[in-house]
C-alpha cells in the first residue's frame, strides 16, 4: 500500500523538474531567427488553444459562458486590463446564470 | 532582480489569477476528499504541484494504488507543456541571471503565469515573478482548502461564474496584441479552430488536454514562424 505523501512526491518532483530543466539549463540569448520566432508565437497559440473551447464550459451554463466569452472579448480589443476584464466576464455570467 | 515596485506589479496582475484558481482548486479539493485525501494532503499535493490536470488525473491513480512509474508518466506528459513555456521563459529573463532565481521562477511555471510572464512588457524580472507566483499559490492552495473543508456549503453560484476569470484574462493577453499585428491574430484563430477540432473530433478528442496543447502551439507557432517570421529586432 503506497502513501499519498509518496505519490505527492512523486508527482512534485517529476512537475518540477519538467519546469526547471530549460529554465536552469538554457543560458545564452538563442540567435536563430526561426526559433526566435517559433519562441514569440508560442505563448498567443497556447493561450488560444486553452481559452476555447474551454471557455464555453467554464460556468454551469453554456448560454452564461459564451455571454461571458463575448464580454471579455469587446473589452480586451479595448485594451481593457486583465483584473477587468476578468472580474466583468465573472460579473457577467453571475446576472445571466440568475436568469437561465 | 527588480525592485518592491515589480514585486506590487506582480502581485496586481495576479488577482485575476487567483480568482481563476480559487474556482478550479475548489473543485479539486471536494474531488480530493472525496478520493479519501486528508485536508492537509489536499492543500500540500496543490502547493507542491500547482498544476490543474496532473493533480486532477492523479486522483484516480491514488485511488487504485498505481505503481510510482505510471504516476510519474501520466504527470510527464501531462506537464510536458511546461517545458516549451519553461524554454519560451528561459528568453525572457536576463542570461545572466543566477541559478536560484532561475529555480525560483521555475516553481510558478503554470499555463497561465507563464501567460503573463512571456507577455510582460520587457525584460522579466524575477521579484515581478515572485509577486506573480506568490499570489497565484496562494489563491491555488487556499482554493483546495476551502474545497476540502467546506465543499459543499458554498455557494455554486459564486463558484460558478469564477471560472470565466482565467480564460477573460488570457483574452485581455493575447487579444490587444492580435488586434494590431495579423500574423498574432492568425495565430490565435487557427489555434482556436485547432483546439475546437481535438476537442470535439472523434479519436483526436480521446488525446489528453496536456498533449492536446502542446500539438496545438507547436503546429500553429511553426507554421507561424514559417510564413511570418518576426524581423530582426529587440523585442
Amino acid at each position: 500500500m503506497h502513501s499519498v505523501y509518496s505519490y505527492i512526491l512523486v508527482m512534485a518532483v517529476v512537475t518540477y523538474l519538467i519546469r526547471a530543466i530549460p529554465l536552469t539549463l538554457i543560458r545564452t540569448e538563442i540567435k536563430n531567427n526561426y526559433i526566435k520566432s517559433f519562441l514569440y508565437y508560442v505563448p498567443y497559440a497556447t493561450l488560444a488553444a486553452m481559452t476555447f473551447p474551454a471557455i464555453l464550459h467554464a460556468s454551469d451554463n453554456m448560454i452564461a459562458s459564451t455571454c461571458g466569452f463575448i464580454t471579455a472579448i469587446i473589452l480586451a480589443i479595448k485594451n481593457k486590463s486583465l483584473l477587468t476584464v476578468a472580474v466583468c466576464s465573472c460579473v457577467v455570467v453571475f446576472i445571466v446564470e440568475l436568469f437561465v | 532582480m527588480g525592485n518592491f515596485n515589480d514585486f506590487k506589479k506582480g502581485i496586481k496582475d495576479a488577482i485575476p489569477i487567483c480568482l481563476g484558481y480559487i474556482a478550479v482548486s475548489f473543485a479539486f479539493g471536494i474531488q480530493a476528499t472525496e478520493a479519501g485525501l486528508s485536508v492537509f494532503q489536499a492543500v500540500l499535493m496543490s502547493l507542491t504541484n500547482l498544476t490543474s490536470a496532473g493533480q486532477f488525473s492523479s486522483l484516480e491513480l491514488i485511488v487504485t494504488q498505481a505503481g510510482f512509474a505510471e504516476m510519474a508518466l501520466l504527470q510527464f506528459v501531462i506537464n510536458l507543456r511546461y517545458m516549451l513555456m519553461s524554454t519560451a521563459l528561459s528568453q525572457k529573463i536576463a542570461s545572466k541571471l543566477p541559478t536560484f532565481p532561475r529555480l525560483g521562477i521555475a516553481y510558478g511555471v503554470t499555463d497561465e503565469i507563464f501567460g503573463v510572464s512571456a507577455l510582460y512588457k520587457g525584460e522579466l524580472k524575477p521579484l515581478y515573478s515572485y509577486g506573480l507566483i506568490s499570489i497565484s499559490a496562494f489563491g491555488w492552495g487556499m482554493g483546495t482548502f476551502l474545497g476540502a473543508v467546506a465543499g459543499h456549503i458554498m455557494p455554486q453560484r459564486l463558484i460558478s461564474c469564477l471560472g470565466l476569470a482565467i480564460y477573460g484574462m488570457f483574452l485581455a493577453i493575447i487579444l490587444p496584441e492580435a488586434k494590431v499585428k495579423k500574423p498574432v491574430m492568425a495565430v490565435v484563430i487557427s489555434a482556436m479552430v485547432m483546439s475546437t477540432i481535438f476537442n470535439y473530433a472523434p479519436v483526436l478528442s480521446s488525446i489528453s488536454s496536456g498533449f492536446r496543447i502542446i500539438i496545438v502551439t507547436v503546429i500553429v507557432a511553426a507554421a507561424a514562424s514559417f510564413i511570418a517570421p518576426i524581423k530582426e529586432t529587440n523585442n
